[in-house]
């Protein structure tokens, strides 16, 4: 008989109790009627989860799934992102009357998809990973059934998504056509000793444009705007962070460790793909009239910015791009409870309170809440004393380190642009007079999730040894 | 810890904004309250700034009242705060000048008053780190977090076209500040990560890294002083920011632009200085020229005032590119003039659109008539904004051409014509304001009252303080100057001086 061993389970205990849960949620939504429970659950969950991820550091499978610093480093952005999705949503979706049972379970599926991916090893794995959690978030887009914009918002996450994963196969397919393995770490030994082919080049072109997708960045971004403005904003807020993670965790595994003997190659094209983003992203958003497009076109900027981590090739750049993320989960996130905070129901296609006319004279009727978006957009902005400072400084000044100065000129060129459209808000909610009072739809999961961010975007901002080293 | 005891530069740093944040607490409605809050701290604020004048040491150069704490020990930042000759007077100008601010604008502001001054107060805490810190990280901090307060209070409370001036003001600024972002990493990397301005200060850098940085630092401080031809942001933002803005712009903040100047591109990079002095002489000779012929063309109140800032700034940089010692003192000596004249003129200014809501000088003539004691006053700030011997303004110009005839002759001639330029405009339009037919939209208002005398009558002590004993402000910045000077003598000579070292070994 063979003896075939069982795999040590310790190292995916995050992940087996994020998946036991998500299933349970299934079933436990035909129980319970309040759905609080099921996001109470949730966030027992994902505490549990993060309780879990110290321990949980050492390799199984057979070497494809690997647990270490920089895989639970990226697991804490994922679950920061859960318990705030969590948080933010909880009344709205009631509203939107999208409060179906499979939301919450959802939301535990995409986040174990992510944080297979950070622990990948090994293709087939991140391959799983990625569908697990790219097929949870287009459920996620639609899941207001009723509403035409979200209906399109999942279709076309749908088919772009898909269009990239087939690209992403096809460039794993090459990979492993020349190297016979899918083992991350085998693959770059083998390309250690091979010349650089026209077929590896492909391949990882195939590869650079896939995660392209996934992270938003130019020329590949155009499902971004139309998928953040018609997906619940709850939703918005997990994708604009989460996926975007997950596909900065993988490129940094994947061309770190496989793609390291052709950093020559590589390094060329995300530097045109890094200023594309951010010129795309600064000024095509100045132009926005809806917020949530405002913040799907600023979140793509803040891609490139994070993709000049990555360029630098140092793991002191690696390290600055986690950080922006981490700074930047919070900071997006706060900004995405505002607006969630003055959305309002209505089925009208007008007087949503998600343009930005919606926040003339936010100051005078809501001044609490005005101030606490004019910290997200200094902190998006990247002005002292905010968190989004921290983030540029630490980024830019590891590019600086690696050689790129040049490079940082024009980010910092751009990220002044950005200025333009961060302060556009600003300026309604201060600066122009109130036409109608705004309604303000207040929860207390919503108020903690604004507390928690607006506190980390001041800690952060004053005290930077939280995040850094 | 500090020769008095006790953290003296901190507690200036942060009780305005303490004060921002108590006042943030106080309820919406309680109006009076918010303004005696904020008269109370500025007031404390410059009680307690009192003692960096009368205990500072005027004979050496070196930091006063240094703190020093960790405090993100992995980048190797600090919170250091120190002054010496070149810094102290501004702290005691912006403290001075907070309080002036809180007054002049107790009745004319009505709407939001909280969120009012509790932006003054942070901006009155940020402009006195900005002068304090020695640590190039810290300084970061403090000279960015202040285009926040200072947006809201041009966008919120300022003229007509307030929101354009607020954005243009912003970005000007921020595009600056960010460049020379870039140059501060570059410095913070060649210098072991170290962001001790103190420990730079001590360093040689290459000469083609000098000029690169000089130039990525010039960015930031042109544009806030500001020099031509990146001057078009100021008299927008200064026309439509409300008198407090203008007083706080005009001041402190264009200051810190002159100040950046002599605190870091000219101790860090002496050698590039001394080669791209001749090109900021002449840059401040066209503003010097340009902002005055303007000036001549202008038919708001504001505005004029506005453009001949342009003018009296580039006074300030020709003295401080002259690169002697008559020309730095001379310009640090003209930008406390310029912050108290101009503050002044603003505060005037602001008293009159009070009473008559318009700042068209088509719309005046006559008003010495109708406000006599508010003419003399007005007489007297024109006067020292011309430069007559007895006023400030006087000493500070007569030093600064003494110092650029002897760096450039005929620069000096250029921009001794701008004070006759000056004349011109200064006096027209006290011509137009306050003689000629009185202008019945001037009729029937009251002269000031005894709120508005308190607000300028320090001012006008000031203006005749200096000029009649220039000594008493002069000495504490004798020992920095030289020092100062002799940095940038012998910078090149020490390098040189080491590289033959080398060789011998």
């Amino acid at each position: 008989m063979m003896n075939i061993p069982f795999p040590d389970l310790r190292p995916v205990t995050p992940e087996l109790i994020m998946t036991i849960s998500a299933t349970m949620l299934l079933i436990l939504e035909l129980i319970f009627k309040n759905k609080g429970i099921l996001a109470f659950i949730g966030i027992i969950t994902a505490a549990a989860v993060l309780y879990t991820l110290p321990m949980s550091y050492g390799e199984t499978f057979g070497g494809m799934f690997i647990s270490d610093t920089y895989s639970t480093y990226f697991k804490v952005i994922f679950i920061i992102n859960l318990i705030l999705t969590i948080l933010v949503s909880l009344k709205y979706i009631q509203r939107q009357k999208a409060e179906y049972g499979e939301y919450y379970s959802l939301l535990l599926f995409a986040t174990s998809g992510m944080m297979l991916m950070a622990s990948a090893k090994d293709l087939i794995i991140l391959y799983l990973g990625l569908e697990l959690m790219a097929l949870s978030t287009y459920i996620l887009a639609g899941i207001k059934r009723h509403d035409i914009k979200s209906n399109e918002a999942a279709i076309k996450y749908f088919l772009l998504g898909a269009f990239s994963s087939a690209l992403f196969l096809y460039g794993i397919s090459l990979l492993y056509g020349m190297t016979t393995t899918t083992d991350i770490y085998k693959i770059a030994e083998h390309l250690k000793t091979t010349e650089a082919t026209t077929t590896l080049l492909l391949s990882m072109i195939l590869i650079t444009v896939a995660f392209s997708f996934k992270i938003a960045a130019a020329p590949f971004h155009m499902w971004a705007p139309d998928v953040y403005e018609g997906a619940p904003t709850s939703i918005t807020a997990f994708m604009s962070v989460g996926p975007k993670a997950a596909g900065f965790a993988v490129i940094g595994r994947v061309f770190y460790i496989a793609f390291q003997s052709i950093q020559t190659d590589w390094t060329p094209i995300l530097i045109g793909i890094a200023i594309l983003t951010m010129a795309v992203g600064n000024v095509l958003a100045i132009v926005q009239t809806n917020i949530k497009r405002m913040l799907a076109y600023s979140s793509i900027a803040h891609a490139g910015y994070m993709l000049i981590g990555i360029i630098t090739g140092t793991n002191e750049g690696l390290g600055a791009m986690m950080v922006y993320l981490l700074i930047y989960a919070f900071m997006n996130i706060g900004a995405f409870a505002i607006v969630i905070l003055l959305e309002k129901s209505s089925e009208l296609e007008i007087k949503r309170g998600i343009d930005i006319k919606d926040y003339e004279g936010l100051a005078k009727s809501h001044p609490i809440v005005a101030a606490l978006m004019l910290v997200f957009m200094f902190s998006l902005t990247g002005i002292p004393p905010t968190a989004g400072f921290i983030g540029k400084f630490n980024l830019f000044m590891a590019a600086i380190n690696a050689g790129y100065t040049w490079l940082v000129v024009i980010a910092v060129i751009f990220s002044a642009i950005s200025a333009y459209y961060y302060l556009r808000v600003v300026m309604n909610m201060y600066m122009k007079e109130m036409k109608e009072e705004a309604a303000i739809s207040l929860s207390p999961s919503l108020g903690l999730a604004i507390l928690i961010t607006v506190i980390m975007v001041f800690v952060i901002g004053i005290m930077p040894s939280v995040v850094i080293g | 810890m500090t020769q008095l005891g006790y953290p003296i530069l901190s507690t200036v740093i942060f009780l305005p904004i303490f004060g921002a944040i108590l006042i943030s607490l106080i309820k919406r409605t309680n109006d009076t309250f918010v303004k005696w809050t904020a008269l109370l701290i500025s007031l404390i604020t410059f009680v307690l700034s009192i003692p960096l004048f009368s205990s500072f040491d005027k004979t050496t150069p070196n930091m006063q009242f240094t703190e020093t704490h960790e405090w993100v020990s992995s980048w190797g930042i600090k919170y250091a705060l120190g002054i010496d000759g070149i810094s102290v007077l501004f702290v005691l100008l912006s403290t001075l000048l907070t309080i002036l601010c809180v007054t002049i604008s107790w009745n004319s502001i009505k709407e939001k008053t909280k969120e009012f001054y509790a932006a003054l107060l942070l901006i009155e805490g940020s402009m006195i780190g900005v002068f304090c810190s020695l640590d190039l990280f810290l300084f970061y901090i403090f000279w960015e977090a202040m285009l926040i307060p200072m947006y809201l209070l041009i966008g919120v409370w300022g003229g007509p076209n307030r929101v354009y001036a607020a954005i243009k003001f912003f970005l000007f600024t921020l595009i600056g500040s960010v460049l020379m972002l870039v140059g501060i990493i570059v410095l913070y990397l060649y210098t072991d990560r170290s962001f001790d301005i103190l420990k730079m200060m001590t360093m040689n850098y290459p000469y083609n890294m000098q000029i690169i940085l000089f130039w990525a630092f010039f960015a930031a401080f042109a544009v806030k002083v500001p020099m031509w031809p990146v001057h078009t942001w100021l008299p927008d933002a200064h026309t439509e920011a409300p008198t407090a803005g203008s007083v706080i712009l005009a001041g402190i903040l264009i200051k810190m632009g002159a100040y950046g100047f002599l605190r870091f591109s000219m101790p860090l990079f002496p050698e590039a200085t001394k080669a791209m002095a001749p090109a900021m002489m002449i840059l401040s000779v066209i503003a010097i020229i340009y902002g005055g012929i303007i000036c001549l063309g202008q038919t708001d109140l504001k505005r004029l005032i506005a453009y001949s800032s342009v003018s009296h700034m580039g006074f300030v940089t020709l003295g401080i590119f002259a690169l002697n010692v008559q020309g730095i003192q001379g310009g640090i000596l003209q930008m406390i003039n310029h912050g108290i004249v101009t503050g002044a003129l603003f505060l005037c200014i602001g008293m009159i659109y009070d009473r008559t809501h318009t700042r068209q000088i088509e719309d005046y003539g006559g008003v010495s008539t109708i406000m006599p004691i508010y003419a003399a006053f007005f007489m007297v700030f024109t006067l020292a904004s011309i430069g007559l011997p007895g006023t400030n303004g006087f000493v500070g110009e007569f030093l600064i051409l003494v110092g650029g005839f002897a760096a450039s002759k005929t620069l000096g001639v250029l921009a001794a014509s701008g004070i006759i330029i000056g004349a011109a405009y200064m006096l027209w339009l006290y011509q137009r304001v306050f003689f000629m037919e009185t202008n019945p939209k001037v009729q029937g208002h009251p002269d000031m009252d005894t709120r508005e005398i308190l607000t300028i009558v320090p001012l006008i002590i000031l203006v005749l303080w200096i000029g009649i004993y220039p000594n008493t402000f002069l000495s504490f910045m004798d020992a920095s100057v030289q020092n100062l000077i002799e940095r940038i003598n012998t910078a090149g000579l020490a390098q040189t001086a080491q590289q033959a070292i080398e060789v011998i070994k």
